[in-house]
């Protein structure tokens, strides 16, 4: 009967080491414990050094991510029991540069959601007295999936094309253009064209699927770069073919 | 007030530095996945190579009878055969790796009725059977 | 290199969340010339607001009225709801919430194409908005995706408030932590809005997130203004065991049942109606919730609910709604279950228990959102309007978010533009703030206690004390463990005492603010000897409208227990009448 796991956390702390390395915790091993739960014991009974982002712990806030013996996942929603005996690597997401710890410097993605323009686009708004734009069941289900995305970077992680080439704009990033564009109430297609068609949008995907394989929302991201290349390679020939029409 | 023990010197107060990882030119040794995706971009080669092979054998045809002779006697040497049938495999991964993703790109509706991904796949596969077909006829009548 | 940085703002807002964005959009659209922060302990998409599944209400279909919303919530609230402010916030929800459909809120449709509204514990008539089981979530990227339109909102995103700047008896600003460096920054502001939410960490098991300290109940209480009605705290009664995670109202509202030990709906024995097939408005389990947490008490006293490794509880069954209507109505509640205890809802029963969920009470504020301190607004759960009362009513408090964000935010940017002269304090202000942090915590040596053991013995306090059930006796127990408590706190010792990202620290001020909030909890229950809405005093079980239709005021004492005072509810078209559900 196993009472303990070993984790093996990463640690750096920049103030004294010039050098990441890993350190050693042996914790109390519980059938319902997360690889979270194993971390909140390190950080409350062990060693209060230990940094790390977490907050709702039902992932829907996306805050968790971590490398989990080489696998990004939400450590919320990963139990210590798929890793038994152990031990278990812990790690900062990859492909991310890292400030401290298990945290890694975001402020690059969070420049990514913002460029492409994630907010409703429209010629005429429609006086709220006039109560809301119709979308049926249908319409609403044209891009539903695209907007349940956490924001957890994951997909990042997992991008080999992203590792190599950070200026990548990433798989959420273009999946939330994407909600954008195919929600019927959203008139901002060719506003968001001019961002997703540069070198560093859809074209530098080079359809590893890594992204929708790990994202835990089943977002697809994967999907929806792949439904913007035809789009956006249709926009390409109309502009050459048809350049009177900038609709 | 004392300051704490910082035993790193590159640290300025306030100005932490960022790790950032070296990746390795093997980066993609150590997943399946990785190594799927590796081997069929490395699939662009074989493309080339049937492209340049085409083009020599126009080339040869553009030059006259006996070079196109030599050519096709090139055609059949073990080199050129192990060349081809290497060659072959990978170019036929690229074609169903690729019509295997189509459905990802291709979203279609029938009207209200999204059209099932299986069907985009098998269309695309029948499309290349019947062009084929046509092709060798063509070329072996 | 200095140690500190001073920024000037016009608006400064603390919280990203719900609140806090729709109040940046209102700043932003009442005068486009102010210059706005929007500043977070965390991400914005990481706030708290996301984690809300179950549905914003809001009365726009023909068969509803204003008044019939605003009487549920008044009903609901046990007659503590400020009137005025419930008049005013179910007029202004159908507007608010259709504005937040125009910026993109993916609601769920009717196969018409218009909004659909499914029915919640406690409301007469079906009025809540709802996107698919995960609203919070889509309100919360919606907000936060249309204010990345604004350019005149500078956000600061993981910086920390350890002080709100008063000078000249006016709220100018307030000094923070950046995580990322350590240092220190003072954002000074002509009007400042909390926006940070409840304090459910208070309490050992809850539904909320880390996050949830009452960091801006405990800022505000430090300088100067009182807590309003802090004894309310809202128990959601279907959290899971151990987490806490909520299974939302909407499973209980599609037709759930809630079985004691012998598999019997015991709601029927509580005055909540009798149990039909399908699930009826107001009676068994969509009842309010103050009513179902109470009965989950009172069966457990009988020795008829489970008993489990964390706690007893109870079974809440769904296995009869069929797989299409779980996996189209409730995928997340499906989702939660797998993921975290390992149970599918469609062929077993979910356990659950009751789990603090919600704070009525917070900062005082009027129905514009502004708190007695001139300068100073708050919105959203961290503010008690009051608009809740006594007890909350599932669905109103996102809406919340958006009515009161609007108007907080829309009355703060009035009074920034009205206003000149900024503090001169700032610097000496920072300063001192860097001095008291590396004093008492960073550069301490010789401290004792561990951070968790405290926090832990004020969760068992706040659990035996603060309950679902109250008394005397257990209220003045904690009240003594507390004050003990807060003396040990300054014992304390942190493992780390570095600059970069240091959450431990982070971690011990929240603590320190989280005692100071027990603190007006325990205060504000002992003063209040009634049983109304979620206060349940069993020394005194009912209702005393003579003495205590009222607010509660805690003020903090500069030595000893928070001061307690009382302000009159604003009683408008309904008089006090009998709570009927069933």
């Amino acid at each position: 009967m196993t009472t303990t796991v070993r984790l093996e956390v990463f640690r750096y702390r920049p103030e004294e080491d010039a050098e990441p390395l890993y350190q050693n915790y042996e914790v109390p091993f519980r059938k319902d414990w997360v690889i979270l739960d194993a971390l909140n014991y390190i950080k409350d009974n062990v060693d209060g050094t230990l940094s790390y982002r977490w907050s709702c712990r039902m992932g829907v806030c996306g805050s968790c991510g971590m490398m989990v013996n080489g696998k990004p996942v939400l450590t919320c929603a990963t139990f210590l029991e798929k890793f038994l005996p152990g031990p278990i690597r812990v790690e900062p997401l990859a492909n991310f540069p890292v400030v401290r710890d298990l945290v890694i410097e975001m402020n690059d993605f969070m420049r990514k959601l913002q460029i492409i323009k994630p907010w409703i686009i429209r010629e005429q708004e429609k006086p709220l007295a006039e109560g809301e734009y119709l979308q049926t069941p249908a319409q609403l289900a044209e891009y539903k999936q695209y907007s349940m995305c956490i924001n957890c970077m994951i997909c990042y992680a997992a991008c080999p094309v992203y590792g190599l080439e950070p200026t990548f704009i990433g798989p959420a990033a273009i999946a939330l253009a994407q909600r954008y564009n195919l929600d019927s109430r959203d008139q901002g297609k060719t506003e968001r064209h001019r961002v997703l068609s540069q070198e560093e949008g859809i074209w530098a995907c080079t359809l590893v699927e890594e992204c929708s394989a790990v994202c835990p929302k089943d977002v697809d991201p994967a999907g929806a770069i792949q439904r913007y290349k035809v789009t956006g390679a249709t926009e390409w020939w109309k502009s050459i073919l048809m350049p009177w029409s900038n609709r | 007030m004392e300051e704490t023990v910082n035993r790193n010197p590159l640290y300025t107060k306030y100005h932490p530095k960022w790790y950032r990882a070296r990746i390795p030119i093997f980066w993609w040794v150590h997943k399946v996945p990785h190594i799927r995706f590796i081997a069929r971009e490395l699939t662009s080669v074989a493309v080339a190579l049937y492209a340049c092979i085409l083009l020599f054998q126009i080339s040869a045809v553009a030059d006259g009878p006996e070079a196109y002779l030599r050519f096709l006697a090139w055609l059949k040497t073990p080199f050129s055969v192990l060349l081809h049938a290497v060659a072959f495999l990978f170019v036929l991964f690229h074609s169903i790796t690729w019509f295997n993703l189509a459905p990802k790109a291709l979203v279609v509706s029938l009207g209200n009725k999204p059209v099932p991904p299986a069907a985009i796949v098998a269309l695309n596969y029948a499309a290349w059977v019947i062009l084929s077909l046509g092709i060798s006829w063509i070329l072996l009548k | 290199m200095a140690d500190y940085e001073i920024h000037e703002h016009d608006v400064l807002i603390i919280g990203a969340g719900g609140a806090g964005l729709r109040a940046a959009i209102a700043v932003a659209e009442t005068n486009p010339e102010l210059r706005i922060s929007v500043l977070s302990k965390v991400y914005p998409m990481r706030s708290h607001t996301v984690s809300a599944e179950g549905g914003a209400a809001a009365a726009i279909k023909s068969n509803d009225s204003l008044d019939h919303h605003a009487y549920d919530t008044i009903s609901g609230g046990d007659w503590l709801c400020d009137q005025d402010a419930v008049e005013a916030f179910v007029k202004e929800a159908p507007p608010e919430m259709i504005q937040l459909e125009h910026w993109g809120c993916p609601w769920s449709r009717q196969a018409d194409g218009s909004v659909a509204v499914r029915p919640f514990g406690g409301m007469k008539i079906e009025r809540t908005w709802f996107a698919a089981d995960k609203t919070g979530f889509h309100m919360l990227h919606a907000l936060f995706q249309t204010s990345l339109k604004y350019d005149q909102i500078r956000r600061y995103d993981e910086f920390f408030v350890t002080k709100l700047l008063v000078d000249d008896g006016r709220c100018q600003g307030a000094v923070a932590i950046e995580l990322a460096t350590g240092k220190m920054f003072t954002i000074t502001a002509k009007a400042v809005i909390i926006c940070t939410g409840g304090c459910g960490r208070v309490f050992p098991f809850t539904t909320n997130a880390n996050i949830k300290n009452g960091d801006g109940m405990a800022l505000s209480y430090r300088a100067g203004v009182p807590l309003k009605d802090m004894e309310f705290v809202q128990y959601h009664p279907t959290g899971l065991p151990f987490t806490g995670i909520l299974i939302t109202e909407a499973a209980r509202s599609e037709g759930g049942y809630l079985l004691n030990k012998d598999g019997y709906r015991y709601l029927q024995d509580y005055n909540l109606g009798t149990p039909q097939p399908k699930p009826v408005l107001r009676t068994m389990e969509l009842g309010p919730r103050d009513r179902l947490s109470q009965a989950f008490v009172k069966e457990q006293q009988k020795g008829r609910t489970l008993q489990g490794q964390y706690g007893d509880y109870i079974y809440l069954d769904i296995r009869h709604l069929g797989e299409k209507v779980i996996n189209s109505k409730l995928p997340f509640v499906r989702e939660l279950c797998l993921k975290y205890e390992n149970i599918d809802p469609i062929k077993e029963m979910i356990p659950v228990r009751p789990v603090v969920h919600y704070m009525m009470g917070g900062v005082h504020t009027d129905i514009q959102g502004a708190t007695p301190l001139k300068g100073l607004y708050a919105a959203g759960e961290v503010a008690c309007v009051s608009i809740n009362g006594a007890n909350r009513l599932g669905s109103n408090s996102l809406t919340e978010l958006l009515v009161f964000g609007a108007r907080a935010g829309k009355a703060a940017a009035q009074f920034a533009s009205s206003v000149n002269g900024r503090s001169k304090a700032a610097e000496a202000l920072t300063a001192d703030e860097i001095g008291r942090l590396e004093n008492r915590f960073l550069r301490k040596t010789g401290g004792k206690e561990r951070i968790a053991i405290i926090r832990k013995e004020m969760h068992q306090a706040m659990e035996e004390g603060a309950g679902i059930y109250r008394n005397e006796d257990f209220l003045k127990k904690s009240e003594g463990i507390l004050r003990n408590l807060q003396e040990r706190f300054s014992n304390i010792s942190l493992d780390d005492s570095s600059y970069t990202f240091n959450t431990e620290l982070i971690a011990a001020i929240e603590l320190s603010y989280m005692l100071d909030i027990a603190e007006t909890i325990i205060q504000s229950a002992l003063k209040r000897t009634e049983s109304r809405g979620s206060h349940q005093r069993t020394d005194f079980p009912n209702r005393d409208d003579q003495n205590f239709l009222t607010h509660s005021l805690a003020y903090r004492e500069e030595k000893g227990l928070p001061r307690i005072e009382y302000h009159p509810v604003s009683i408008t078209r309904w008089p006090p009448g009998e709570r009927v559900y069933g």
